[in-house]
Formats: structure tokens, sequence, C-alpha cells
């Protein structure tokens, strides 16, 4: 079933479709992934600034970002009960003096390419520079891509991104050239806790479903895969998520849909338009002679 | 956990309205990652992109005129849009490849053909269209090869349809919701577009005496246009707001009152002169080109708000959870 996208694009005898799925609920926030991704694939140093709205600096996926680790602080009203045989969450409770019995909780989420299963990016690239690779994830070939920015405006999720002294598009490779040789991409490598796994899809899909329930089996009832349904907009990503809230709260958008879903319809809109510009035409020299 | 308090400091922030805006949907609380948006903005350049689809409408209304010219013995009229479609192609093109993050690579859009993109369809057919319009123009002014130039003259004729129209999809086959929700309209929006800026290219540079048809191709591009464009703002929701706030506005306002003007104008300028013609041409040239810059800047304002982008889809969401069923793709 998740080889069809491989197949699909023309390679003949694919290996399993290959993905990430991020499990935010173990997530640290220590950004080992963002260092480990930018060391390996040599991305540029891309601003070092201080957003001065939360200890995220890094802002947001781009160009020269293919790993980006957001963090969320929230009020909570104060758990009722559950985690008592939990020392760090008494500590916690200790500490949240609000009158309301609030807690804080922080939310970390390592974002990245979702190597959709129709992938609007590739779906548009006028050169064939973003090409579907055997695993079925999605890569620009950086010797190919003119820089049109075509992708940048198509991509629902906002990640793909032209480099500004460069002129060209770039993105997460799920570390291609690891793949190859049969390593794992440098962020799972470096992730310590495990949030980042990589594998099979397949494989990965069942881990996750077995890992929703166990935390809402733990009273986590607001835990949720993001991206895994092959039914959604984009037909399941290729990385997919365990978030703990809406996903927006991340900066992900709640109900994504490829733009070429609708494409069939544009050109038949096009196709009218064209004849009524035609027949506007005709009508402008049938008129009388002068 | 449904009392959290979304998003950070901006999530689920009010927009400020701008002055004399008016509020299709009510506003709506969202949350959002600290108010970033959800998509990149359009990284092309306004005057390169808005200026490439209204060159791009120029030249296809352009040719359809100059063979409507060449079928009604009005040599005055074809010679002129014959001129204006190649110099408009030629301009047009110029913009895509300034635009392009690595112009040197500009062949890698030949290097396919890729119907799921709109940019390498039109890139083909610029390609097979821009030497025809050449042709057809050098052939009039030359006065020579009569039969090859009215082959290409037809020829070009008969793909300036798509050249025109093709655009709109060039801009809808993206994520950014203010084009994309509109791509049911706007096509027709760009055909009645391009029809009022060749029109108003023949009416600034022709001989009065034979710009009739240019004038009723006036009103009626006038007309597709205004009517075109009121239909796509009712039928898109929410993402309507960015073309009547802030730079948008502006833009649309001024495309508003110089095509409506100048189609106006058009109208009467058989019964004054060259001076009115010249001044219609240039009134509908310039609301061409306003209605292409503030298209261009609502996508664009579209996309930096992540309120266009998450309110559609929880709505779209709540919508699915009530009937139980996913919708269909329209």
């Amino acid at each position: 079933m998740t080889d069809d996208v491989a197949r699909e694009a023309g390679h003949a005898d694919p290996p399993p479709r290959m993905g990430f799925f991020t499990d935010t609920s173990v997530c640290i926030g220590c950004k080992a992934c963002e260092v480990a991704c930018k060391e390996w694939n040599a991305i540029p140093e891309d601003g070092l600034e201080l957003t001065g709205m939360s200890y995220d600096n890094t802002q947001g996926l781009g160009a020269s970002t293919w790993r980006h680790v957001a963090f969320i602080e929230q009020r909570v009203p104060a758990a009722p009960g559950g985690h008592e045989d939990v020392d760090v969450f008494d500590a916690a409770r200790d500490l949240a003096g609000s009158p309301g019995g609030d807690q804080v909780r922080w939310l970390m989420s390592s974002d990245v390419c979702k190597h959709c299963t129709h992938a609007a990016c590739l779906d548009v690239c006028p050169t064939g520079s973003l090409f579907r690779t055997e695993f079925s994830t999605v890569v620009v070939q950086e010797d190919i891509c003119n820089g049109c920015g075509y992708c940048v405006s198509a991509c629902p999720y906002g990640v793909i991104e032209r480099r500004p002294d460069d002129g060209r598009a770039w993105k997460c490779t799920l570390c291609y050239d690891r793949l190859g040789v049969g390593m794992e991409p440098a962020c799972a490598k470096a992730c310590p806790t495990d949030s980042i796994q990589f594998g099979p899809l397949e494989e990965l899909r069942e881990r996750a479903a077995d890992r929703v329930a166990h935390l809402h089996a733990t009273g986590e009832g607001d835990a949720r895969l993001y991206g895994e349904d092959p039914q959604d907009g984009v037909g399941g990503d290729g990385a997919f998520f365990l978030l703990l809230d809406e996903p927006e709260v991340y900066g992900l958008p709640p109900d994504p849909v490829v733009t070429t879903r609708d494409l069939a319809g544009m050109w038949r809109h096009a196709a009218a338009a064209a004849a009524t510009l035609a027949a506007l035409a005709a009508a402008g020299f049938a008129g009388r002679s002068r | 956990m449904s009392e959290v308090t979304r998003g950070g400091p901006n999530g689920g922030r009010r927009r400020r309205r701008g002055r004399g805006e008016r509020a299709m949907v009510p506003d709506a609380e969202f949350a959002s990652y600290y108010g970033r948006p959800v998509l990149k903005r359009p990284e092309w350049q306004p005057l390169d992109v808005a200026g490439y689809l209204w060159l791009g409408g120029l030249a296809g209304a352009s040719s359809l005129l100059a063979a409507g010219a060449d079928v009604t013995a009005r040599p005055a009229l074809a010679r002129t849009a014959k001129l204006g479609s190649a110099g408009a192609i030629t301009l047009s093109l110029a913009a895509l490849v300034h635009d392009l993050g690595r112009p040197a690579r500009f062949l890698n859009m030949l290097r396919v053909f890729k119907p799921t993109s709109p940019m390498s369809v039109g890139s083909w057919l610029l390609a097979a269209y821009a030497p025809l319009t050449m042709a057809a123009a050098a052939a009039d002014v030359a006065g020579r090869y009569r039969i090859a130039g009215a082959a290409a003259t037809a020829s070009a004729a008969a793909l300036a349809p798509a050249v025109a129209t093709y655009t709109a999809v060039l801009i809808c086959d993206t994520a950014v919701p203010s084009w994309h929700e509109g791509y049911r309209e706007m096509p027709f929006v760009f055909a009645g577009s391009a029809a009022t800026a060749a029109a108003g290219w023949a009416l600034a540079a022709a001989p009065p005496g034979q710009t009739g048809p240019a004038r009723r191709t006036a009103v009626l591009g006038a007309v597709l246009e205004l009517g075109a464009f009121r239909l796509m703002k009712r039928n898109m929701g929410l993402a309507a707001e960015t073309y009547d706030s802030g730079r948008p506005r502006g833009w649309l306002r001024a495309a508003e009152g110089l095509t409506a003007g100048g189609a106006l104008l058009a109208a009467l300028a058989h019964r004054r002169g060259r001076v009115c013609a010249a001044l219609a041409g240039t009134a509908l040239l310039a609301g061409s080109a306003a209605l292409r810059l503030g298209v261009f800047h609502a996508g664009v304002a579209s996309a930096e708000d992540p309120r266009y982008t998450v309110v559609p889809q929880r709505e779209r969401l709540a919508a699915r959870s009530r009937t139980g069923k996913p919708e269909e793709a329209g």
C-alpha cells in the first residue's frame, strides 16, 4: 500500500516507504535535531536572533532550517489527579501558586517537511527539480532548480523556501544520502529521547497508534496523531506527528489540502474563460463596420 | 483541557480593521503559533509577477484583436495589435526570467512537460506563442511574406485565449488562500482584464477610424472583469477580506475606477476624437495593471496572516464532523 507512491513515480522495485514519526510527548526541546541536521547537511547559518516570544529563536522551517523545535508555554487547569505518583508533577504543582490552581505546561515539537503522499511542491515544480525518491520521500535536486519559487507558494505547510543569497529552493531531504547507504537521518540519530523515530511508514503508523492508546489510557486525552491518515487532504504525510494540542497551536494547518486536488476544476474554468474571451473579441468585431 | 490558553501571547489575536473596512464574516477566535503565518509568503516580486500577469493578458487579447482586424480589413488596428502582442509577450518573458532565483537556468523550464504544473504548461505555451507573435508583427511591418504572416497571426490567435487565462490557474494552483479560493472566477477576471488592456492599447495607439471593435471589446471586457471579480469575492469566504483592506484595497479601487471610467470613455470615444481615445486607452491599460497588482498583494496578505489559513480549515473540519463524511473535491 505505502509502496504505491514510489511505484507510481516510476520506481520499478522500491524499498518500503520510509518516514518520520515525531512523538512530541517525549520531546524535551533540546534542539539536537536542529543542530545535527545543520551539521550533516552543511546548511548555512541563517541568523542568530532572539525572538523574545519563547525559548524558540529558530522561529520556523525555512530554506536553511529543515528541523525546527516549536516551544509553547500554556496555562492549563490543574490536572485532576492521575499524576500523583510522579514526583516531577508534584513539584510542578507546588510551584504553581496561582489561585485558580493553574499549572504551566510546555509543549515542544520538532517540525520537519511532511514528505506528503500528494506533494504540492512536487506537482507544481516546472523543471522536474523536485522528485519522488525510491523511499517515497520528496527531494529537491539543487543542480536543476532554477528558483522559480512556485513550490514555496504551493506548500500547504509553509516548509520549502528560496535561500536569498542562492536563489534556489531548499528543504529537508529526509537525509536521502544517508538513506541510500542504510543509515537513519541525522535528526533521528541525534534525538536523545526517541521523540524522532525513523523507519518504514507502516511500522511507524502501528507504533504511533499504540502510543496514542497508551497516552489515552494514562489520562492524556488530548494526544492525537497528525498527518498519519492516508485519507486526509494530502493523502497522508511521510513525516507525521503525535501532538498534545490542536495542530494550529504548533503552527501546523488543521486541515491541509494539496492545491492540485482542484487542478482539473481550475483548468476547466480557465478553458471556459478562454472561450468567453474569444467570443467576446468576436462580438467586438461582429458589430458595425467602424 | 478545554481551557488552555492558546498559542502564546499572540495566539487568537484579533486583527485591527482598517478604515472603512467591512466585516464579511464575524471575527473568529483561532489559535496560532505566536501569530506567525502557517504558509510561506510568496517570494515573487510584485512588479515581476503582477507585470507578467498583466503583459500576458495584454499580449493574448491583442492577438485576438490582430486576427479580427486582419479578417475585417483594418490594417492599422492589425499592426498596432500585432506590435502590442509581440512587445508585451517579450517584456513578460523578461519579467519571468528576472524573477527567477537562477535566471541563467531559465531553459530548465523546458526540461520536462508537466501537466500538473501550470508553470510548465505556461512555459511550453509561451514557447510556441511568443515566436508566432513576433513572426506576425515582423511580417506586417516588413510588408512581405503575407501568407506566412497571416498563418502566424491566426496561429497566435488560436493560442491567445489560453495565454490570457492560464495565468489565473498559475496563481490559483497554490496554497495561498485569497488566490486558491478564487479559482472558479479568477480566469474570468483575468480574461476580462486582458480584453480591457488590449482594447486600451489599441485605443491609445491606433487611429480612431479603425478602433470600433476595440471600443466594444473594452466595454464587454470591463463588464466581464468587474462582474466576475464581484462574484469571486462573494464566493470566496473569509479570504475575500484581503481584497478589501490595506494596500490591495487601494489598487483594486483604482482598478475599478480606471477600468469602468476607461470603458465609459471608450464608448464615447468615437464622438470625441483622438484625445478622448488616448485617455480611455491609458485608463484601461492602467486599470488592468492595477487589478493584477491588487490581486497579487491580496494573495500575499492572505499568506502572511494565519487567520486565513486556520479559520477556514477549522470550519471545514467542523462541517465535516457535523455531516460525518468527508467533503467532495470542488
